[in-house]
């Protein structure tokens, strides 16, 4: 056996172990709160008061104007002196989830507003209310576009939580590093861990395929009834 | 008996509607008939509240709605429109659901009828606009004159005191607008109420009885239909009819229930 082959099967345990322990939480967690904070977010700039759709604007503007290594340097680094101290996973699913939130507010906000207008007032004219009109009309149809932008940024995540390692979490990418500071074989090390970001990445652009070929035949096809 | 009484509707500095009066009795069918941007649609809109009137008021029914000082409340909105179906120009159907999901979709989430009970009346109500073998069809999947009649299914599902169509075979080349006039002549036989925005002399001749004609925001004629367009009074009126004439109005008829039967 090639050493570089036998090297890379002794260090897949560890690998894996990391990814699927903190890299897929982490991940599935962030983007799940994310996507969450991301769409009170859009409600908040298309609908809310003045000052909350200001608040919002703010919010987006710092976070997607600013590194996210940064961003987690703050919250893990930083924020104890103000007595706020956190573990290093809290500390990262905040910081992604926040991170996310940023990015998937414009996402929702730009679907929900290309829905037409005249399917606002369909459902109005048949006695919805808004928020039924929201729910049973407006983000179903929003949701289908929403696909592939979405999992754009879902597999961005994935690969955005190596950067986990800086703030001390054991994800991935940081056993990639613990298994090179004994062995010090950096390339080949660090191309199995980018081997196994890039499966992690093709099963989610595979779920994403049949996802929107899912939502394709659900709906015939597709085209706004004009 | 619907009544819109002195309304006044403006859009920015633009004034829509000035003190415009319309009535209409229980069965009967009113075509709004005028140049574009006289205001027809505008005026519809206000008797479902898709638009708030700055002022005047609107009677439907029992429920009476003042504009003015203050904006009506929601509930007094959700009882308007629960009273009124619409039709709109561009069908506005949900792409999302089927032909017979797009006429349930009111009675199961407004009107909270259990989901059997729905899906026959809406069924009944694809057989009416002659679309029952359509029911399980996608909207993209139907031409616009389909579309525009399960839009019409969809409208009268909840039963409402009104129709109101908003220039509803405007979008339709005139094949597909025919199947859709029919509908619309079939549901006056029947006693339906409607209020007509158009600038289809055809539709408005053949299926309604009164007629109203809108002009830069005002009401400039009106009367029964027979009379305005044999015998319009106002010269404003004439110039529109002459406008739209090349095919007269009473010729259309002819020609209609001869394709028709």
């Amino acid at each position: 056996m090639p050493h570089w082959l036998d090297l890379m099967l002794q260090s897949l345990g560890p690998l894996l172990w990391a990814g699927l322990v903190f890299t897929v939480p982490l991940t599935l967690l962030a983007f799940a709160l994310g996507l969450g904070l991301g769409f009170l977010t859009a409600l908040a700039r298309l609908y809310g008061p003045r000052p909350l759709a200001a608040l919002a604007r703010f919010y987006v503007w710092i976070i997607r104007g600013t590194p996210l290594l940064v961003q987690l340097f703050v919250i893990f680094y930083g924020l104890p002196s103000l007595g706020i101290l956190l573990d290093a996973f809290p500390a990262a699913l905040i910081g992604f989830t926040i991170n996310v939130g940023a990015y998937t507010s414009e996402i929702v906000r730009a679907v929900i507003a290309a829905i037409p207008k005249g399917q606002w007032e369909a459902s109005f004219s048949i006695g919805m209310s808004w928020s039924q009109a929201m729910r049973r009309t407006v983000l179903p149809q929003a949701s289908r576009i929403a696909v592939p932008p979405l999992s754009n940024s879902f597999i961005s995540l994935v690969k955005d939580t190596s950067l986990a390692a800086a703030i001390t979490v054991p994800e991935l990418f940081q056993a990639a590093q613990r298994v090179v500071a004994t062995t010090y074989e950096p390339l080949i090390i660090y191309v199995e861990a980018a081997l196994i970001y890039l499966a992690l990445s093709s099963v989610l652009s595979a779920l994403q395929n049949r996802l929107e070929a899912a939502l394709a035949r659900s709906a015939g096809a597709l085209e706004p009834a004009a | 008996m619907i009544r819109l009484t002195h309304i006044d509707k403006r859009f920015g500095r633009s004034e829509v509607l000035r003190r415009v009066s319309v009535s209409a009795r229980e069965g009967s069918v009113t075509a709004l008939i005028g140049p574009s941007g006289a205001g027809k649609s505008t005026l519809l809109r206000c008797v479902n509240l898709l638009e708030i009137p700055d002022a005047g008021e609107l009677v439907l029914g029992e429920e009476v709605v003042h504009f003015g000082s203050h904006p009506p409340g929601r509930e007094a909105i959700r009882r308007v429109r629960r009273q009124t179906g619409m039709v709109f120009q561009n069908f506005q159907l949900f792409p999302h659901r089927t032909a017979l999901g797009n006429v349930m979709e009111g009675l199961l989430v407004v009107q909270r009828w259990p989901q059997e009970k729905a899906r026959a009346h809406a069924f009944e109500l694809l057989d009416k606009v002659g679309l029952a073998d359509k029911a399980r069809s996608w909207p993209a999947q139907l031409s616009g004159g389909q579309q525009q009649r399960v839009a019409i299914a969809r409208a009268l599902a909840s039963a409402p005191r009104v129709l109101l169509c908003d220039e509803p075979t405007s979008a339709l080349d005139p094949e597909l607008a025919l199947e859709v006039v029919e509908v619309l002549t079939d549901l006056a036989r029947d006693g339906t109420t409607m209020i007509i925005a158009t600038h289809d002399l055809r539709l408005a001749a053949q299926v309604a009885g009164e007629v109203v004609v809108l002009e830069a925001g005002e009401v400039i004629e009106s009367g029964p239909a027979t009379a305005l367009f044999n015998n319009p009074r106002h010269e404003r009126t004439q110039r529109f009819i002459a406008t739209l004439g090349h095919a007269h109005p009473s010729a259309g008829i002819g020609t209609i229930s001869q394709r028709a039967s």
